[in-house]
């Protein structure tokens, strides 16, 4: 078996765009905005990922996913960090991750409406556009929802239970 | 469990400057903080599949992995510190209940919603503020798990805050569980701001923050919840302390049986 070429940086960063939120499978870990640096070094190659919430259970496995996709390449000298600081903000998901999300059903977070008043207590919601029908019509059921990342959202058009990706920054 | 990542280790060049003395009393401290993470998301985990609503069911199950979470990075970090080639799992699976370091508050019984919820806003209203102050913490990993947890425990807060307002501004029931819980509870929060002589040594060397900010803060949301929800604010509650010194209430020990039951029973399993 032939050696692979030294690895380019982009070669690798296309690679990650083919990892996806094990939650979330229609988000890359690129469009969740959870890369936070690729360093190449000779053969080593180091990638820094950053949990979005420090319970997520997906991000092992998204650890996990990284290196098998790498090792797939013939990338075998790999470190997968986990760097806490600065703390992800959902301000770091691309646009097409927030489109796809729609898409997918799950309302995208609304930059600049984290719960960070505490005294805002029984304030107002924040208006999240039902990812079916589109009303503006919705109320907020739970601030927790199917994940760590949402809350459980209701249109009052259509009806439907959904999921809102909670904004975090 | 087996990680597939790593700490970035040029993460905390405070960590180089400790002396050995100095880095077994940040041990403990982590330790402390770990335990009490561990101890209250366990008990909040209890709940899974029993919550009143399935919404609050899912809430307290959230709030508990967050807890979890946070666990892990102290847990990681305190076995950095202490060197001795003992891991997370070690840590949380290996210790006894006299070594465990959390403060009494957490470890007591879920007891009904009202006991959860008053248990749960004591917990918070002292983790938000506590975690605001060691932002700015010299140990940049400590500082580092704070603001990672800090937006966590914001709507920790928040969510025991509206549940006190509900419960004591509700119905005739909800006020007699929620006064009684605060009765019975109450006694258990003046620990999380009694410093230690672990803790005092540590805020002498400006390790840690001094609890005086702390607690004004938290008295000041307590108050300010408390009018709201229409219910008195205890006055000249005599505080019971010693967990954190490793005398616990009969409780700590069941959940250790529980929690610890794989590791004592197959030493060294894995998954």
């Amino acid at each position: 078996m032939v050696a692979p070429a030294p690895p380019a940086e982009a070669h690798i960063w296309q690679l990650l765009e083919e990892v996806t939120d094990p939650e979330v499978p229609v988000l890359s870990i690129l469009d969740l905005g959870i890369v936070r640096a690729v360093r190449v070094e000779g053969e080593q190659i180091t990638v820094t990922i950053t949990p979005t919430y420090s319970g997520c259970p997906a991000m092992n496995t998204i650890a996990t996913d990284i290196r098998l996709r790498l090792l797939a390449e013939g990338y075998t000298k790999l470190i997968i960090n986990n760097q806490l600081s600065p703390a992800w903000t959902t301000d770091w998901m691309t646009k097409a991750g927030r489109e796809k999300l729609e898409a997918y059903g799950i309302a995208p977070p609304i930059d600049g409406t984290a719960s960070g008043h505490v005294l805002n207590l029984f304030g107002k919601e924040t208006a999240v556009r039902c990812p079916l029908c589109k009303s503006e019509h919705t109320h907020l059921v739970s601030q927790f929802g199917s994940t760590a990342c949402k809350a459980l959202y209701q249109c009052d058009d259509c009806r439907e239970p959904f999921d809102y990706f909670k904004c975090h920054s | 469990m087996q990680d597939d990542m790593q700490f970035a280790s040029t993460e905390n060049p405070a960590l180089a400057t400790y002396t050995p003395a100095v880095r077994q009393q940040l041990f403990q401290f982590v330790l402390q903080l770990a335990d009490t993470s561990l101890i209250l998301g366990h008990r909040l985990s209890e709940w899974c599949g029993h919550g009143p609503i399935l919404e609050q069911d899912l809430a307290m199950a959230n709030i508990a992995l967050d807890l979890l979470g946070e666990t892990r990075s102290l847990y990681q970090y305190a076995a950095q510190l202490e060197g001795q080639g003992r891991t997370e799992d070690d840590l949380a699976y290996l210790r006894s209940a006299t070594e465990y370091r959390n403060p009494l508050l957490v470890e007591q019984p879920n007891g009904d919603f009202a006991d959860t919820v008053v248990r749960q806003f004591l917990f918070d209203n002292f983790h938000y503020h506590f975690l605001k102050q060691l932002l700015t913490n010299a140990d940049e990993r400590l500082a580092a798990i704070a603001e990672k947890s800090l937006k966590e425990a914001t709507y920790h807060l928040k969510w025991s805050s509206e549940w006190i307002i509900r419960l004591g501004d509700g119905t005739d029931e909800s006020r007699r569980r929620v006064e009684k819980s605060i009765t019975e509870l109450w006694r258990f929060s003046g620990e999380l701001t009694t410093p230690t002589a672990l803790e005092k040594s540590l805020q002498a060397m400006g390790l840690i923050p001094e609890y005086e900010d702390v607690q004004a803060s938290m008295t000041a949301h307590a108050e300010r919840v408390l009018t709201e929800a229409t219910l008195a604010i205890p006055q000249q509650i005599f505080m019971l302390t010693g967990g954190k010194d490793g005398r616990h209430t009969e409780h700590l020990g069941y959940i250790l049986t529980e929690l610890q039951y794989m590791q004592r029973t197959f030493p060294g399993l894995t998954w």
